[in-house]
């Protein structure tokens, strides 16, 4: 039997992976690959968590994440694709237009 | 009949509605028949409503019409309401007639005018405005027609606003007037939270048992009154808007200037004898006000060139005489001068124009002269007119002033010096009258050719006024013939219910004092006939057979002229003390109150916010990593804030 522990050490990995890949890397891919990986520690955070405390409101919303994380997938890609026709790049420092 | 006591004003108002709003667009002949009708309307009502009243026995002559509640607050509450009492009906009759030929007159005078629309409504305004002043039956209504004159009276004065003297003057007039409006504000104040009314009937009939006589309070009441009668009357300290008000077209000078507005601050007086009765040391103050205006004023008038300044000047000296007559409790006598008054002195204001027309513009009677054969109508009606005002007998001056210089003499409220300075403005009157006439009518033609050729008479509706007032300036004084005379003044009679409580402390007064001496009334009156007919006679010396005198009187008193001719340099002297200090602070609470310290307050707060958010604008970077990073500090904070405490 896996301690509950080791899932939360795995899950804080995963999520301080996805955070450090959203703040450090330039390419927005990469970025976009970050944020899913931060979702999915934060899933396997509350499933594990759910099955710890035996109730079954966690799987449902895991199941939900899942599901608004595949639509976001979509759209988020969709916006990668528009950004890189209007800037020929895919460096997110590039992408500063909204400032002072 | 009284229940169309609110016609009389009414019909003025609808004229001035008519002529105002479409703004001239009617055809000249139609807004001069507007004009001259509405008044003559009031005019005839104000002759069937004075017959009414005559009607009525004298102990009742009293008609009150309240139109609406005005305003309701608390306690205090003032009506839109009327009042018709022998003193209102001798008013409203002077207004509306002297009026209405000056309307007639105006037809004339105006005809090459742009203005003719404009003109007629702010005339019918004005007469809208006297009419409401004079018939009100409270204080705060009175002064809606008070403020209503001053209003028409700067809109008269500035009636050819594109010439700057005229616009200036104007200001002046109105600006001054607000000096005594104050006054006669406060008067008000004081009346009501002492009387808790501001109706006149009810403000009469408790005054006695409300205030002190001779008290302090009541002294200042009727002083500060008397403040606001200076104002509006131009007596000393505030006379000086009157003769500058002579920019303003003549007919305007007859009517406001002359005939109904100035003598608005007579008519508060007598209106408030009751207060004023009751407080001799105000009472004294008006006799000195009034006869010292009434001498100096006159003293000026001496050495004017302009033939409408000479008439300014004599107003304000004979308004003067009014307010001598008020000052001694003769108030029936001062009411008595206003009228004659309001006849020869619109008259010689309109002769003055007729004048002024035949010589195209010019108004200095040193390029005069001769005009007597050219002008027989102007020059007979002026010269009845300055009989009138010299006061020979049998003309009307002479009735009113020989009153109210009888009563300054014998009143118990008078004395020989107030008489004694009456007595020589007198014969200053009359000196300073026909040196008008022989300068104007007589003597050489010094006028420039041009003019000389263009020289008529003026045309029917203006000659016809001043025939009719010249008749009334003749006999106007006969309806107070006095008491020497074997008549009983049928004036005084018909303002006694007016006066009742005044002549009933008067009378009180008069059981110590045995004055009023058929043998020295005789004698004072042929000493001031004899003084006028020495300075008529000294006048003609001077400005008709030896011309050559009055050169040589000139050069020999050079800095009295100098004096006289610069007006005593009164309007130069509050030009240092008021007008000048006013300016200064003015401008200290421009460039330094408003410029620097709240533009400044204000420019400060603005700039200050703007250095802010520049500073802080710029953490928006635009970029997601920063964003995200800070994003990422604050959750961290928050998180360790909630597990750490």
């Amino acid at each position: 039997m896996i301690s509950i522990s080791s899932y939360v050490i795995v899950a804080a990995v995963l999520f301080g992976i996805g955070t450090l890949g959203v703040l450090i890397s330039r390419n927005i891919i990469i970025l976009f690959m970050s944020l899913e990986l931060m979702l999915n520690a934060a899933s396997l955070a509350i499933i594990a968590f759910s099955r710890e405390l035996n109730v079954i409101d966690g799987h449902v919303f895991v199941f939900l994440i899942l599901a608004v994380a595949a639509a976001e997938a979509a759209v988020g890609l969709a916006m990668v694709i528009t950004l890189f026709r209007n800037k020929e790049t895919l460096n997110i420092d590039r992408f500063n237009l909204m400032k002072w | 009949m009284s229940e169309y006591l609110f016609l009389v004003p009414l019909f003025p108002l609808i004229g001035f509605l008519i002529n105002g709003l479409l703004l001239g667009r009617l055809p000249r002949s139609m807004i001069a028949f507007i004009a001259c009708v509405s008044v003559g309307l009031s005019f005839i009502l104000s002759l069937f409503l004075f017959f009414g009243l005559k009607a009525m026995p004298p102990e009742i002559r009293i008609v009150e019409q309240v139109l609406f509640n005005w305003i309701i607050a608390g306690s205090f509450h003032a009506n839109i309401g009327f009042m018709l009492d022998p003193l209102s009906a001798v008013m409203i009759m002077v207004v509306s007639g002297v009026g209405f030929l000056i309307h007639i007159y105006s037809i004339g005078y105006m005809r090459g005018d742009t203005g003719y629309g404009r003109y007629f409504a702010y005339l019918n305004l004005f007469m809208f405005s006297m009419l409401i002043l004079v018939l009100a039956d409270n204080f705060l209504f009175m002064f809606v027609g008070w403020e209503g004159v001053g209003l028409c009276s700067y809109l008269l004065i500035g009636f050819w606003f594109e010439k700057k003297s005229a616009s200036d003057a104007g200001k002046k007039a109105f600006i001054t007037n607000r000096v005594g409006d104050f006054g006669f504000l406060l008067g008000m104040f004081i009346i009501f939270w002492q009387v808790g009314s501001l109706n006149f009937t009810e403000v009469m009939a408790s005054a006695p048992q409300v205030f002190v006589s001779g008290g302090v309070l009541i002294t200042v009441t009727c002083l500060l009154l008397f403040f606001g009668a200076t104002g509006k009357s131009a007596q000393i300290p505030l006379y000086v808007w009157l003769p500058d008000a002579m920019e303003g077209p003549t007919p305007v000078s007859a009517l406001i200037h002359a005939a109904t507005m100035v003598t608005a601050g007579v008519y508060m007086i007598v209106r408030t004898n009751v207060l004023f009765i009751m407080a001799p040391d105000a009472l004294m103050v008006v006799a000195i006000i009034g006869v010292v205006t009434a001498f100096y004023a006159a003293t000026i008038g001496l050495a004017q060139n302009d033939i409408k300044r000479v008439l300014a000047y004599s107003t304000i000296s004979q308004l003067g005489y009014m307010f001598l007559a008020c000052g001694v409790a003769a108030f029936s006598a001062g009411i008595f001068h206003l009228m004659t008054h309001a006849f020869f002195k619109a008259l010689l204001f309109m002769c003055a124009g007729s004048v002024i027309h035949a010589m195209s513009g010019q108004q200095d009677m040193r390029y005069m002269g001769g005009l007597k054969k050219y002008l027989p109508i102007t020059f007979l009606s002026m010269l009845m007119a300055t009989f009138a005002i010299s006061g020979i007998p049998g003309f009307s001056g002479f009735f009113s002033k020989d009153e109210i210089l009888w009563k300054s003499f014998s009143s118990p409220f008078g004395n020989y010096i107030l008489w004694a300075v009456g007595f020589i403005t007198a014969g200053l009157t009359a000196f300073y009258m026909f040196r008008l006439i022989y300068l104007t009518f007589y003597g050489k033609e010094r006028m420039d050719e041009k003019t000389k050729a263009h020289i008529h008479e003026s045309p029917k509706s203006m000659t016809v006024p001043l025939i009719i007032l010249a008749i009334l300036s003749v006999i106007g004084g006969w309806v107070g013939l006095p008491h020497l005379f074997g008549f009983t003044n049928n004036f005084e009679h018909w303002l006694e219910p007016v006066m009742r409580k005044t002549n009933q402390i008067i009378a009180a007064r008069r059981i110590n004092e045995a004055v009023g001496e058929t043998g020295i009334e005789w004698g004072l009156m042929i000493a001031t006939v004899a003084l006028v007919l020495i300075s008529i006679y000294f006048a003609y010396l001077i400005y008709n057979k030896r011309t050559e005198l009055a050169t040589s009187l000139r050069e020999k008193f050079s800095s009295v002229h100098k004096l006289l001719l610069n007006k005593y340099y009164i309007d130069e002297f509050y030009g240092a003390i008021v007008i000048r200090p006013l300016i200064y602070f003015s401008l200290f609470l421009w460039k330094v109150i408003d410029v620097a310290v709240i533009d400044g307050f204000i420019n400060g707060m603005a700039s200050s916010y703007d250095d802010v958010s520049g500073t802080l604008r710029t953490m928006q970077t635009g970029r997601v990593r920063t964003y995200a990073t800070i994003f990422l500090a604050g959750v961290v904070i928050i998180i360790a804030y909630m597990v750490f405490y």
